[in-house]
């Protein structure tokens, strides 16, 4: 029996209906589901916004606030990753200041650890170098800091230089939300923070990692890295990640 | 119209942005006729000249002797370009700063040497505890990044300064290029 007219529409209704906004980046009027971020509008019109912690598959996290972008009539910048828009509300991407803020950002990550490009593993295929070039970064202001990281070896297959490491923590996201392992973690707080393999034992004693390597290829940098590679011919593959959630997608439905 | 006084020097790098910068292969001869090379490794000058319009700096600063010449460089020179990485963010020289100076020079005089091992200690500059960016010394107008500096790069540099142009390097070099 089919249920009177009335009832049908709202049953074909969403039983939470996904409301729809519209806002301003860089003066360009766009429209947005609620529910996304303003750095996937922004992506979704072809508006670049600099990122590196952020990888499409992988939950936001925040962490390296290169995405910042001004809003107007609010005070603090606001990371595009994890804001929402509102209705009416004006981005600006562009602007001298969040250019500014993004510049001294990169330039603190790169005093933090050791980054030296020209014997890296990972030369020429690296999302922080290629930040610099992006961002127009010729040369550091601040002090660099030379701290004293370790490299870990102990993996069969695999190793971790700590020198290379800017804690995007996406070796920990993938580990958790794609293999479902969660090897990875993080200890310690602010500047000693530092990525581990279970409770901070060699990664090649890990009981829980299961090898597959997918931490590796999601690395920016190189941090994370297959054995054997010299100066530049660390390739990251990254394919896998939407394949995966293409696939899983479907199961799913 | 009187010819533009270049020098370049190195520090504590290892001359290859020099090579590179030999790497602009025929494109010299023009250049030649263009500048007047004041003072250079390559070059017999010993002391660093006044008036300079355009010098190179190659390396870090690592030594006394490094900080007192890029002191007097600075001094003596209109636009002064921090050439190469060692020169831009200390790189390769810097991989020793984690090390203590004692570890540094026991390495590279006793441990690795064949024979005649013991540290020099007379007639050589003090070693600086660190290895260092030049910027952190002097000011430095122009940033040349790359281990090496692509030749490209470098000719365009040289070819627009002369040109009276402020150097676009966009695109053109990154760290580690």
């Amino acid at each position: 029996m089919r249920p009177p007219a009335f009832l049908q529409s709202a049953l074909e209704r969403d039983v939470r209906p996904v409301k729809v906004v519209t806002f301003k980046i860089d003066d360009k009027d766009v429209t947005a589901r609620e529910d996304e971020t303003i750095l996937t509008v922004a992506r979704q019109n072809g508006i670049f916004i600099p990122t590196l912690c952020h990888l499409e598959g992988l939950s936001e996290r925040g962490a390296c606030r290169l995405c910042l972008v001004e809003i107007k009539n609010v005070p603090r910048l606001a990371p595009a990753c994890v804001t929402l828009p509102r209705q009416d509300m004006e981005v600006i991407t562009t602007s001298e200041r969040v250019q500014d803020y993004r510049k001294k950002i990169l330039e603190l990550i790169l005093t933090e650890r050791n980054h030296v490009c020209s014997v890296c593993v990972s030369n020429g295929h690296c999302d922080l170098q290629q930040l610099t070039v992006d961002l127009g970064l010729t040369h550091v202001h601040y002090d660099y800091l030379y701290p004293h990281h370790t490299i870990d070896a102990t993996h069969e297959r695999f190793s971790i230089d700590h020198n290379r490491c800017v804690l995007c923590l996406r070796c920990v996201r993938v580990c958790d939300e794609i293999e479902g392992a969660h090897t990875w973690d993080i200890m310690s707080r602010g500047i000693l923070s530092k990525v581990i393999t279970d409770l901070n034992q060699p990664w090649g004693t890990s009981e829980t990692c299961t090898g597959c390597g997918k931490c590796v290829h999601v690395c920016p940098t190189a941090a994370l890295t297959e054995k054997g590679k010299s100066v530049a011919e660390m390739t990251k593959r990254r394919q896998f990640l939407p394949y995966l959630q293409m696939m899983r997608k479907e199961e799913r439905q | 119209m009187s010819k533009t006084r270049v020098a370049t020097t190195w520090l504590d790098g290892c001359s290859g942005c020099h090579m590179s910068f030999l790497d602009i292969d025929e494109r010299i001869v023009e250049l030649a006729s263009m500048i007047e090379l004041v003072y250079s490794p390559i070059v017999d000058t010993k002391e660093f000249p006044e008036n300079v319009d355009v010098t190179l700096v190659e390396g870090a600063i690592s030594s006394d002797a490094d900080i007192e010449e890029i002191i007097n460089i600075r001094k003596n020179t209109k636009v002064l370009i921090s050439f190469g990485d060692c020169a831009v963010s200390a790189n390769v020289p810097a991989m020793r700063n984690r090390f203590e100076r004692r570890e540094v020079i026991d390495r590279a005089y006793i441990e690795n040497a064949n024979n005649n091992n013991h540290a020099p200690y007379q007639n050589i500059p003090g070693l600086m505890k660190s290895a260092r960016p030049v910027h952190e010394f002097v000011q430095v107008d122009l940033f040349l990044q790359g281990c090496p500096p692509p030749s490209e790069a470098i000719y365009g540099v040289l070819s627009q300064l002369l040109a009276g142009e402020y150097p676009d390097l966009k695109g053109k070099t990154r760290f580690g290029a």
